[in-house]
């Protein structure tokens, strides 16, 4: 946004010439490093096995075909664990969440200085830590197991519902909020009808949303012992059962389908 | 009735809203406040039920001195002060029906408001206002179903179930239409003589202040500069209040009272009408 005056004539540039020096200067010191980069990556790389790759591919894919379709018994056991290890954990997680998130938003909270730093710090704590690692944790702590998996979604949910939630209270029509107090409402009846209503749509898109994701993040937890589908999927890839394989990444894309389309019902039906 | 002392505010970033405002509001009176944008009338307003807390000053309600409150007595004098919005502030989400009983959210206690189990008095008056106000039809639609006008009506229903002594009422016209802002205004002032109530009410468009307030009070820069009848309102007064404009076309003519102007219909589709917008829009100016 530069204007300037040559030969009576008043030009105009989108940026200043400094600016758009800095801007191209930027770019060149971007792509030297991203040169340099793949020269290292380069250096370590065996080619020979990159090149490989397709024979590889294709001949594991036919060792995985056709898929072990009479191994489907055993898996329905596993398949139930992980829609539960992901339902209960999401319930758990909203439990937790609803409260923390009222508690960290800034027209909501208690105290600015005291409760909304700690309520933060709950949910910054609980989205750093990846849902494996939680389920490395709990498996040390309650043993191999559906519950170690249970609260290992629960925790690592927490702070996600609780960061949106306390987004979507903080994005509400402070209005409303207004109009309820100057009916001479309490504290706790401005909440419920000056605000809660505001935020249950974004309450329920946050519920079925992170219910979906937990399905997918369960159906991995059994890679290190907290129940579900994941304990069969190591298993299988261990023994080099590739047609077993094959049949359990059949059954985890059609879980997570059938779970995003609940979860865009669900949604619709909340706006 | 109500009587303000002093009435300062200073807002934390440095501006000052409020100079130092006296005013008296006799039980029954309908005072329209008019003034610039900015002048402070939205802050005079809620400095009265302290939605905003006055700097210096003190506010009166009666015997009450409701600037000198604790939080909890306030919300229990908050209950006489009914207050009516610009853009309604109705609970988009909820029902008509859920919005009116929320004027009474100071009279009932958390677990039955929460179960909307209100009690049945309640309800009856619920409905009696709806009545009043037209809107018997529409209990249970929600309030983002409704027309401006419509939801304005649940406003005012809101504001009177409580019960109250005194309305404040800020903007109630400014996002509706000159037919249905008539109405709207017109119910206000009905109501108001019903029930023998005060009523502050913010406005923009000085000709409606003139049709349905019984004294003006002009705002400017945080300062009264007029308090007065509505026929006192002349070309210097207008200049006082906003400054410099041609204001022939605003003053109202003698035979432009109240009554005629309550023919709203024929104002408002008859030939008359565009004389009316360009007195509207020179209200704004």
């Amino acid at each position: 946004m530069v204007t300037k005056r040559e030969d009576g004539k008043q030009l105009w540039r989108r940026r200043a010439t400094r600016t758009q020096l800095a801007i191209w200067f930027a770019w060149l010191v971007g792509t030297a490093i991203f040169v340099y980069c793949f020269q290292l990556i380069s250096e370590k790389t065996i080619w020979f096995f990159v090149l490989d790759a397709g024979t590889q591919a294709v001949d594991l894919g036919s060792r995985m075909l056709p898929p072990n379709w009479g191994y489907m018994e055993v898996l329905w056991r596993p398949i139930w664990d992980t829609i539960n290890i992901a339902t209960l954990g999401t319930l758990m997680a909203l439990v937790i969440a609803v409260p923390v998130a009222f508690l960290a938003a800034h027209n909501t909270t208690p105290s600015v200085t005291f409760v909304r730093p700690i309520a933060l710090l709950i949910i910054v704590s609980s989205r750093s830590i990846n849902s494996l690692i939680w389920a490395l944790l709990l498996v040390a702590i309650v043993g191999p197991g559906v519950f170690a998996g249970v609260l290992a979604i629960g925790f690592r949910s927490i702070g996600f519902c609780a960061k949106l939630l306390y987004e979507a209270i903080e994005e509400i029509d402070p209005k409303q909020v207004e109009a309820v107090e100057a009916t001479g409402a309490a504290r706790t009846q401005v909440l419920s009808y000056g605000v809660v209503p505001q935020v249950l749509p974004a309450f329920a898109g946050i519920s079925v949303f992170r219910w979906d994701i937990n399905i997918r993040e369960s159906t991995i937890l059994g890679l290190v012992g907290a129940g579900g589908i994941g304990i069969q999927l190591s298993a299988a890839i261990a023994e080099l059962a590739w047609s077993k394989v094959a049949l359990i990444l059949l059954v985890i894309i059609a879980t997570v389908v059938v779970s995003e389309w609940v979860s865009a019902k669900v949604r619709h039906s909340f706006i | 009735m109500l009587r303000l002392e002093g009435l300062h505010k200073r807002y934390p970033t440095g501006d000052v809203a409020l100079q130092s405002v006296d005013l008296e509001v006799p039980e029954g009176q309908v005072m329209a406040l008019i003034g610039p944008s900015g002048a402070g009338k939205s802050t005079l307003i809620r400095c009265i039920n302290r939605l905003v807390e006055p700097t210096a000053g003190r506010v009166f309600i009666g015997d009450e001195e409701v600037s000198a409150l604790s939080k909890r007595r306030l919300r229990r004098a908050r209950r006489r002060m009914g207050m009516i919005f610009q853009e309604y502030a109705l609970v988009e989400r909820l029902t008509v029906m859920e919005n009116v009983l929320s004027g009474r959210l100071g009279y009932v206690g958390f677990w039955r408001s929460w179960a909307r189990r209100f009690p049945q008095s309640d309800v009856d008056e619920a409905f009696r206002l709806l009545a009043r106000v037209g809107l018997d039809e529409m209990v249970d639609k929600r309030a983002d179903e409704l027309s401006g006008g419509q939801r304005q009506r649940v406003g005012i229903a809101r504001a009177l179930i409580q019960d109250p002594a005194l309305l404040l009422v800020d903007e109630p016209t400014a996002s509706l239409d000159p037919k249905t802002s008539r109405q709207i205004m017109r119910l206000i002032r009905e109501l108001c003589q019903e029930r023998r109530l005060a009523a502050i009410i913010n406005i923009h468009d000085v000709a409606l202040a003139q049709m349905f307030a019984q004294r003006i009070v002009g705002l400017r820069l945080g300062e009264i500069v007029y308090d007065g009848p509505t026929d006192g309102l002349d070309a210097a007064v207008l200049t006082e209040i906003y400054g410099e404009e041609d204001w022939q076309a605003t003053i109202r003519k003698d035979d432009d009272d109240a009554e005629t102007a309550d023919d709203d219909d024929q104002a408002v589709t008859g030939p008359r009408g565009p004389t009316l917008d360009e007195e509207r829009m020179a209200g704004i100016g």
